[in-house]
């Protein structure tokens, strides 16, 4: 039963994911991904696994890495603003070809 | 998972994470998005603390809602001119958009369903585990130790912070 909420977040980072113009929009549905694929690793941990700590140690890894790129994504993003002066991807269209 | 507390903790929890995620994706003010992951993100944690995962909800608290979103919200003001709305998208994406997302759903829920009674299986008493073996099996070698993937991580958040300067420097 907390397989549910994680499911449709899940959805919804893949629709934000694909209609999101903007980059850090983008970047916050990613986190949504990410983080309902952390709910599932502690669920399945704690209802198959209840005497082990593996899935506890996926998620916090996972936390750790998706704070990491999000950091790096972020320099990225506020890097190319800086040059372009915008943010939106259908503008931004340089690197396309 | 029998008491009315746990059920009404959950249930709240429950519709803090559909509503939030729900709005996040779709509101037209981008730091309006980005509270509403802020919050999504706080009713993960109280599934965590649920579960009896004290360490990952407080880790959870402190490195998304205390970092991670705080660098989205000092991102956004960067950015953007307050108070300007989204585009409005064009239908064609949108369709797109929707038609991607529940389908993906369909296949995970029909996945979910036909296992059976895993989706409304009761909370066990799960052995508690306190700060002191989650330590030990952190930095432990053997078999179920993590301290190859422990020492890589510290390598990734120096090679992260190495780029994080790299890219932000002026040339």
């Amino acid at each position: 039963m907390y397989l549910i909420p994680s499911l449709i977040m899940f959805g919804c980072g893949v629709y934000g994911f694909i209609t999101r113009k903007n980059m850090i929009a983008i970047l916050i549905s990613l986190e949504l991904m990410l983080n309902s694929v952390d709910i599932n690793f502690v669920v399945f941990n704690r209802f198959l696994y209840p005497e082990q700590l593996d899935g506890m140690f996926f998620a916090l890894f996972a936390i750790a890495i998706a704070a990491a790129e999000t950091a790096v994504a972020i320099a990225i993003i506020i890097n190319v603003y800086r040059v372009a002066k915008k943010v939106d991807i259908s503008e931004i269209t340089k690197l396309k070809f | 998972m029998d008491s009315v507390g746990n059920m009404i903790i959950y249930a709240i929890a429950a519709i803090a994470i559909i509503a939030c995620s729900i709005l996040a994706v779709t509101t037209k003010k981008i730091l309006r998005s980005a509270t509403y992951l802020l919050f999504a993100l706080l009713a993960t944690a109280m599934f965590y603390f649920q579960m009896d995962y004290e360490f990952l909800g407080a880790v959870q608290i402190a490195v998304y809602a205390g970092g991670i979103v705080v660098l989205f919200v000092f991102a956004i003001m960067l950015t953007h001119k307050p108070g300007k709305d989204a585009e409005p998208l064009t239908s064609h994406k949108r369709w797109l958009g929707i038609g991607a997302a529940v389908a993906g759903a369909v296949v995970c829920a029909v996945a979910l369903f036909s296992y059976g009674k895993f989706c409304c299986a009761k909370l066990l008493p799960g052995a508690n585990f306190d700060i002191k073996e989650i330590g030990t099996a952190l930095l432990d070698t053997d078999k179920f130790g993590y301290l190859l993937p422990f020492e890589a991580i510290s390598i990734l958040l120096l090679a992260c912070i190495i780029g994080g300067v790299v890219i932000a420097r002026r040339r």
